[in-house]
């Protein structure tokens, strides 16, 4: 018999992250010579401000007026990770649900898929008709129903895609349909569920922030279109700069509950340490 | 008492109107290890998910230990191998063997002694903290076993389980899993389509006939217990080959089948 190798020791993290940061070096890089192209071509061209200021202008707007954003931003975020919550909670419900009732799944799984098409944006305006404006209740249903169908079909598939030799395994085992369900599907579904979960903060934030263009005092969307409005550029680039930062956490801190809940996962491994 | 006892059983899927198993009658007594041998599509892994009540007969009778298949199977009468080897690459290898544990309540404790009892039998001990991507196809099909003989079930029923192994490995794990069916005293029933492992594991050989499934004939296998390498080199290893094979070769399965080509012997 062959001997494996080990998984990498405990002691290596440091070497890990060091790997990492040199993986990143690249990128870094290009990030940083794109924001000097940027600075540099503006003075070189002369371009108006109104169509591209200078990244030094809107850093400064970004600082000055940092709190105003952040006040905005928190105001946009809660709209976004409500809508994230109900939306992606909703579409995992309905998902273990079709998943239980197969037949019921069959029938509504094409009509989620042509939903999941559908520009749900479109109905931003008509779910303030629906609901209190001046509550932040339109503006999460928009997000909402964004993340819903995603994680709905993203977490049915992945319900539903267990390996049948598992289930055959577990049934020798004379174990419930809710043992396979804990033991076997939760797990084969968690992947699916993970990357639908990464769409559905990026569908959450573009939620929130076109909403808020339809008039939410005080929010990003607003801070955006009124600074463009009154040819303060820098400002409205900032209300972006914020937005970004806000969507990436978001990104992030779902990548991050991935990666802890998916650690058994061998296609998430670094290869070099086994 | 028999520990499987099949009569008149009858097997046809509504899908296609197949016919895959037809009049079967088979007995297997304790501590015996019965490999079903055939071309693809005799049924022979139809006819082993049949013991293990994973498909139900259209026709015929099944008893288990005294009991239905289904009761069989609520009894935790079954230990179950695949050929590919079915772990859970969420669940460590020592979480893998404690699964049909954690099914029988046992608690935590008593699974853990018992997963390091079958990981040492399988010579595995060390590796329970490893994922099952990070063994070899070897490794991965010993702790399938293990997981399988962990709560000690009265049949171990094994589908071709060393098919997709190389054949150094496939000889090596073979001898192991006499070793432990000999300890275990446990009864077996392989699926297999490899005339030279079927002869060298059992102690009875049934040979199975394509569409529909049949039992084509019998062999019972004397060679020596406990066996080893040598075995394979026992003149009388190679009657027992030769016979099992002319049986094969009466139905036709070197025509159609690839069981033969595929052959080493």
């Amino acid at each position: 018999m062959t001997v494996v190798a080990q998984p990498a020791p405990r002691g290596s993290v440091i070497a890990s992250v060091r790997t990492k940061l040199t993986d990143w070096v690249p990128a870094i890089v290009v990030f940083l010579l794109a924001i000097v192209v940027w600075q540099l071509s503006i003075q070189a061209f002369h371009i108006q401000k109104f169509l591209l200021p200078k990244p030094g202008a809107i850093v400064s707007a970004f600082w000055t007026q940092r709190g105003t954003l952040w006040s905005a931003g928190w105001l946009t975020l809660k709209e976004a990770l409500g809508g994230f919550a109900i939306g992606s909670g909703l579409g995992i419900f309905v998902a273990i649900v079709l998943a239980r009732f197969r037949r019921l799944g069959d029938a509504l799984m094409p009509i989620a898929i042509a939903a999941n098409a559908i520009p749900i944006i479109a109905f931003s305006p008509i779910f303030n008709a629906w609901f209190d404006p001046l509550s932040p209740a339109p503006r999460m249903a928009t997000a909402g129903v964004l993340c819903f169908f995603p994680v709905l079909v993203n977490t049915l598939r992945g319900l539903t895609s267990v390996r049948p030799a598992q289930v055959d395994l577990m049934r020798s085992y004379a174990a419930s349909e809710l043992d396979i369900f804990r033991r076997v599907r939760v797990p084969t579904a968690l992947p699916f569920v993970f990357s639908a979960l990464k769409v559905a903060t990026v569908l959450a934030m573009i939620g929130a922030i076109v909403s808020d263009y339809f008039g939410t005092f005080g929010s990003l969307g607003i801070t955006i279109k009124n600074s463009v409005s009154l040819f303060d550029f820098e400002t409205a680039w900032a209300a972006i700069l914020m937005a970004s930062i806000l969507g990436v956490l978001l990104y992030v801190a779902v990548s991050l509950a991935e990666r802890f809940a998916l650690r058994w996962d061998p296609t998430r491994q670094e290869r070099g340490s086994a | 008492m028999s520990v499987v006892s099949i009569n008149g059983l009858t097997k046809t899927f509504p899908k296609g109107n197949v016919t895959a198993l037809q009049g079967i009658d088979l007995q297997i007594e304790p501590g015996e290890f019965v490999s079903l041998i055939g071309p693809s599509g005799c049924g022979k892994s139809t006819l082993l998910r049949v013991i293990g009540d994973l498909i139900k007969p259209s026709a015929g009778t099944i008893e288990v230990n005294g009991k239905s298949a289904h009761q069989a199977r609520l009894d935790h009468d079954y230990g179950m191998v695949f050929q590919d080897s079915v772990l859970f690459d969420w669940r460590t290898v020592a979480k893998n063997v404690a699964l049909p544990l954690e099914m029988l309540g046992w608690d935590r404790s008593k699974r853990k002694a018992r997963v390091d009892e079958m990981l040492r039998t399988v010579e595995l001990q060390g590796f329970g903290d490893h994922y099952p991507w990070q063994l070899s196809g070897g490794m991965q099909m010993r702790v399938a076993i293990a997981r399988a003989l962990s709560f000690e079930p009265a049949l171990l029923l094994m589908d071709e389980p060393f098919g997709a192994l190389d054949e150094m490995t496939r000889e090596r794990l073979n001898i192991e899993l006499l070793d432990l069916w000999r300890r275990m005293e446990s009864t077996i029933v392989f699926v297999t389509h490899s005339i030279s492992e079927a002869v060298f594991l059992s102690t009875r050989v049934v040979v199975m006939s394509p569409r529909p499934g049949r039992i084509a004939g019998v062999v019972n296998i004397d060679l020596a217990q406990p066996r080893s390498a040598d075995t394979r080199e026992d003149a009388r290893y190679f009657e027992h080959v030769t016979e099992v094979r002319e049986l094969l070769r009466g139905i036709g399965a070197d025509e159609h089948g690839s069981v033969l080509a595929e052959e080493t012997v």
